[in-house]
């Protein structure tokens, strides 16, 4: 017979914490891209000025983690939610910046001319906010199938990041005047690649939340043992 | 009057809790069952307990983990109506055998109880009890062993100078080390603890708990505890006991931080009513 304890009240409201401070990372992101895209100055700029929120949210949950640990001494599924939740935070922080870096690189290729479409780029974007967007929702499900096809998806990520690279390299050695706005292309590119790999790494904690395994930094086949 | 039902042969595991981890095994427990009376509390406990590493018994009271470890030395031998069937062996050695000296046994399996018990003598009288029952004579082997014993025990620097005064006026938590070097003096294998510090207040917990750290180089330790983070912090491997049987027996690591069985988990983390 289980019995009800006030420490699930605390569970409860450190994974409320958590869910909203995904929400607002993935509206960043949503955001950042459609700033990108849309070549939105404003909207860029908002998204840069909402990041200090999503910092104070992060020292939030922090301060709420420890606590928990140091009163309540968790073990077992609780040590692993708390330990899952320490190190997912500042993975959704990392995304959010990067969200912003994608913001700051905008602005500043909206004060050049606009280079030719680079086609991988949206994808890769969007590719990356689907990560994000499915990691989170693992968590909240406690999908561990949901977070190992996340991770799966971590290598075509990379794959539109080298191929969208080859193609600005391809704009900067057909004219050198496209030298400026596709290094800055380049390195949003990375960005989205980066925020990719921070939802890679909070689907191997959701693994770790549920199944008590740790997959970082083993191959797929080893975590699908 | 007690009956025991004596097993010839140890048997082979049959139940899913006999666990071995590849350690060398000093207590080997197989298919062990208690009962008081017509009441079985123990229900085909079977487990194999390592030399040289703390073990600990966790689980709500009234579950057997007291009945299990009083049966290791044959404790339960003095409660009337009290019969056990299956095997505890230690070194391959079936204690419940017909022709085993009890007294020699609980020389090898010392016993700590969760109420320090010194006996009303000095400091030094507590610790040559069992060396004098024993036979030992010799005042300069006597002080050697019982120096080396409250050593052991950590007391050793906190009495030196008053071994002739009396172990009631000691704190509670020196009693209860003072019981550990009664323990320690006539060279036991095994030390089986009873809640060693539940009655005491947390410094002089730690240092049990210090002492325990330190004594499993060379002792095979079984702990009672009530107090998870305590099983949690001094344990090698952690058997979970539920109304008279085991429910998981792991490494101490896995139980914490994930065990297999649900109602392992609802114990350790207190949702369990």
């Amino acid at each position: 017979m289980t019995v009800p304890r006030h420490f699930d009240k605390d569970i409860e409201e450190l994974n409320h914490l958590l869910l909203r401070m995904g929400a607002m990372v993935e509206d960043a992101m949503a955001r950042s891209i459609r700033a990108l895209l849309e070549r939105d100055t404003v909207l860029a700029n908002e998204v840069i000025a909402r990041d200090d929120e999503i910092d104070r949210m992060e020292i939030v949950i922090d301060q709420k983690t420890i606590e928990l640990i140091a009163k309540m001494q968790p073990t077992a599924n609780d040590l692993r939610f708390v330990a899952t939740i320490m190190k997912i935070t500042p993975e959704l922080e990392r995304i959010a910046d990067l969200a912003q870096d994608v913001c700051e690189r905008a602005i500043e290729l909206n004060r050049e001319p606009m280079l030719k479409p680079v086609s991988d780029l949206p994808r890769l974007a969007h590719d990356a906010q689907a990560m994000v967007r499915d990691a989170l929702d693992a968590f909240v499900r406690g999908d561990a199938a949901l977070a190992r096809k996340v991770i799966a998806q971590d290598d075509n990520v990379d794959a539109l990041t080298e191929s969208s690279f080859r193609n600005l390299l391809t704009y900067m050695l057909e004219d050198a005047r496209n030298i400026s706005s596709a290094i800055r292309l380049t390195f949003i590119g990375k960005y989205f690649e980066r925020m990719a790999d921070g939802a890679t790494n909070i689907c191997e904690m959701v693994v770790y939340l549920v199944e008590g395994k740790m997959i970082k930094h083993t191959a797929l086949a080893a975590a699908d043992e | 009057m007690i009956t025991l039902v004596l097993e010839p042969e140890p048997k082979a595991a049959t139940s899913q809790a006999a666990t071995s981890m590849n350690d060398d095994t000093k207590i080997s427990v197989r298919d062990f069952d208690f009962f008081y009376g017509a009441a079985k509390v123990l229900h085909g406990i079977s487990l194999d307990i390592p030399a040289r590493k703390v073990t600990a018994l966790i689980g709500p009271s009234g579950c057997g983990k007291s009945t299990f470890i009083r049966s290791i030395n044959r404790m339960n031998d003095i409660i009337p109506e009290a019969r056990a069937s299956g095997t505890i062996a230690i070194d391959g050695r079936d204690v419940y055998r017909g022709d085993t000296d009890v007294v020699e046994l609980r020389r090898r399996v010392g016993m700590v109880f969760q109420k320090s018990n010194p006996f009303p003598k000095s400091i030094y009288d507590n610790v040559a009890y069992g060396l004098r029952i024993g036979g030992m004579r010799n005042k300069r082997q006597l002080d050697d062993i019982i120096e080396r014993s409250l050593t052991r025990a950590a007391l050793w620097h906190e009495v030196k100078d008053r071994l002739q005064a009396s172990a009631l006026a000691l704190s509670g938590g020196q009693q209860q080390r003072l019981c550990i070097a009664r323990a320690l003096a006539v060279d036991p294998e095994i030390l089986l603890m009873d809640e060693p510090a539940s009655a005491l207040d947390p410094i002089a917990t730690s240092k049990i708990e210090e002492l325990i750290y330190e004594l499993k180089d060379n002792y095979t330790i079984v702990i009672v505890t009530h107090n998870m983070q305590q099983a949690a912090r001094v344990s090698d491997r952690t058997a979970f006991f539920m109304l008279g049987r085991v429910v998981e027996y792991a490494e101490t690591n896995a139980i914490f931080m994930n065990p297999k069985e649900k109602m392992t988990e609802d114990y350790v983390t207190g949702r369990f009513g």
